[in-house]
């Protein structure tokens, strides 16, 4: 993302309530953010995507025939560069780590502040990936080396390092991007290549607890 | 006959316009035809040797009914059930007279295979008697219903026709005298009542899977209802009242969710009151805390194990640092964050609001002194702070797991 450009966002969630209210708030409280269009249903989403052609994918996770994951599988493929971030009141493991798993950069509550949603917004943006602490809890649960776990196949993508499960773990306790960095005594560059990494061992791995979680929501 | 425009529907027996099984109901729904010409077709049949009639046998066992509640179906009229029944009478008769006429089957035989035909005809309508009545009294009733007498009255009257029929019949082919004969009536009696009630276990046991799955979805349907009542509406309703004040409407607003969320998501549901696991009980202490002050406690834990007496203490510990946090950070969010490991419990309690000077704490504010780290070190744990003005706080609790401690 160039500086000065403002960032271009889709809405996607069956509910034009709260639709319109993201709208209004995203259009009032930022100029670095401008909402280029929005669907309600699977189907209007991968049309509208296709043909407004934003930079970040606000997606609901639930949505009636195939929610958030059914949307990423028909337009992941066909337009690459599009990010999605993943938007939800859903507190079950097995939706976030899904639709996760199908390729969104991240995944934050529908309580979250609109200033953080706009952070986040530009965020993802640029590339990086956003775990909101509740995410951050989920996957250090999918990756914890409990006794009896299956074995591992691929160190590569089914473990963590020590240094990914520490910010992980600032993740979850609140911590933002900056504070981690000053706490691990580390710049927030490098805060930022170990969250990415982390996502992408989430969406890679064959770890058994990851793939259980997406096939519950029959993903994957 | 020639197929109507729109019949392209699987023919389903009737449930609401129906005199005997509702099968000429259907076929004629199915044909876009006039009922009465279906059922004139069937009496006609029914007078050649009463191919009609095991026709219309087959189709009942064979044509499932319609589902309750489908639309499109008009009750029957009285002048249409007098038809009809006329119509049934007249096809009878005609097989009767036919078979007497051609002399296909000799007249004694004939008279008591009409009066086992009536028992029959009794026995089978009486099947679908009752599982009227079941659909009817719904999930109170089991196999049968509520067995009224009359039921039981019909089904032996029917029985004992059959038997008298079955009787004569074997009685006046052979001798009186012939005892063994007697033997070989009463078991082509049994014989025939055990034909006869075929069709009813088969209907029993379709109908029955119908019926339960039918009436589970009512339950769940009357459980979710019930529950949106007595939770969502009842806040909504008081959100509504409360609109002047915001502080209330945020509190009941996230009371709410929480319980909805416990409730959809299985969150040790039914166990709010004594938690077991760790992570249920800081669920819960979070729960209050948000009640009471009015802010939001952002709560994720990793692992989970069983609640002791040590773990308790400190579930107890960090709820201190999160009324502190809400009385005295000046915060609308805390953090917390558990995570349960083989050797031990952590707990970080976290705000981004004004910080203190540990120092400058009165002495006779006893809550971190006494009740977080008190508590933890009396049970064998620790407490961290690290806090400073303009930084914000963050309590940190550590439990061991080892079962040394009292208990």
């Amino acid at each position: 993302m160039t500086e000065g450009k403002r960032v271009r966002v889709f809405l996607v969630d069956d509910h034009a309530l709260f639709r319109a209210g993201v709208r209004a708030e995203l259009d009032s409280i930022s100029d670095e953010i401008e909402v280029v269009g929005e669907a309600g249903s699977v189907g209007e989403a991968v049309a509208g995507i296709g043909h407004h052609r934003p930079d970040v994918v606000l997606l609901d996770v639930h949505m009636p025939d195939g929610g958030g994951a059914a949307v990423l599988a028909q337009v992941r493929t066909a337009l690459p560069d599009v990010v999605f971030l993943a938007l939800s009141v859903s507190d079950a493991a097995e939706d976030v780590i899904a639709v996760i798993r199908a390729g969104a950069r991240g995944y934050v509550t529908k309580t979250i502040s609109s200033q953080e949603l706009v952070r986040a917004v530009v965020r993802v943006s640029d590339g990086d990936a956003v775990f909101s602490p509740r995410l951050a809890g989920f996957v250090l649960d999918a990756f914890a080396d409990r006794p009896g776990a299956a074995p591992i196949r691929d160190p590569e993508l089914d473990l963590l390092t020590p240094r990914e499960r520490d910010v992980l773990r600032l993740l979850a306790r609140g911590y933002a991007y900056k504070e981690i960095a000053s706490e691990l005594f580390i710049s927030v560059k490098t805060v930022e290549t170990h969250v990415s990494s982390v996502l992408r061992k989430t969406q890679l791995s064959n770890r058994y607890e990851l793939s259980r979680w997406a096939s519950d929501r029959r993903l994957v | 006959m020639e197929l109507a425009a729109g019949a392209d529907l699987a023919v389903r027996r009737r449930r609401n316009g129906r005199v005997v099984a509702g099968v000429a109901g259907g076929i004629a729904d199915h044909l876009g035809v006039e009922v009465f010409w279906v059922r004139a077709v069937f009496a006609a049949l029914t007078a050649l040797n009463g191919v009609g009639v095991i026709a219309y046998g087959l189709l009942w066992i064979f044509v499932p009914q319609r589902v309750t509640g489908e639309p499109g179906e008009a009750p029957l009229k009285p002048r249409e059930r007098q038809q009809a029944v006329g119509l049934l009478a007249l096809g009878l008769g005609a097989a009767v007279l036919v078979t007497l006429l051609t002399g296909a089957v000799s007249g004694w035989i004939v008279g008591p295979m009409a009066v086992a035909l009536v028992g029959a005809a009794v026995v089978w309508r009486e099947a679908d008697e009752a599982q009227r009545r079941r659909w009817r009294d719904g999930a109170r009733s089991g196999v049968l219903g509520k067995s009224g007498r009359s039921t039981l009255i019909r089904i032996a009257a029917g029985v004992a026709l059959v038997a008298l029929g079955i009787g004569v019949l074997v009685v006046t082919t052979y001798q009186l005298d012939q005892i063994q004969f007697t033997l070989v009536a009463v078991l082509a009696t049994l014989a025939g009542v055990a034909l006869l009630t075929v069709p009813l276990w088969i209907k029993l046991v379709n109908d029955l899977g119908e019926e339960r799955s039918a009436r589970i979805r009512t339950e769940e349907r009357a459980e979710i209802a019930a529950h949106l009542h007595d939770s969502v509406l009842q806040t909504l309703a008081l959100i509504q009242k409360q609109a002047e004040a915001p502080r209330e409407v945020r509190r009941l607003a996230r009371g709410q969710e929480r319980q909805l969320r416990d409730w959809l998501y299985g969150r040790d549901v039914g166990d709010t009151a004594r938690p077991t696991t760790v992570s249920a009980a800081i669920a819960l202490a979070s729960g209050e805390v948000e009640d009471t002050f009015a802010i939001s406690v952002q709560q994720v834990v990793v692992g989970d194990c069983a609640l002791d007496h040590n773990l308790l203490a400190m579930v107890q510990a960090a709820r201190e640092a999160m009324v502190n946090a809400a009385k005295h950070a000046g915060v609308a969010e805390i953090s917390v964050y558990g995570e349960v490991e083989e050797d031990g419990v952590t707990v970080f309690v976290r705000d981004r609001g004004k910080g203190f000077d540990p120092e400058s704490v009165p002495e006779d504010r006893h809550g971190l002194a006494d009740s977080i780290r008190g508590r933890m070190v009396r049970h064998g744990g620790e407490a961290k702070l690290r806090t400073s003005p303009g930084e914000g706080t963050e309590v940190h609790l550590e439990m061991p797991r080892k079962q040394e401690a009292r208990s």
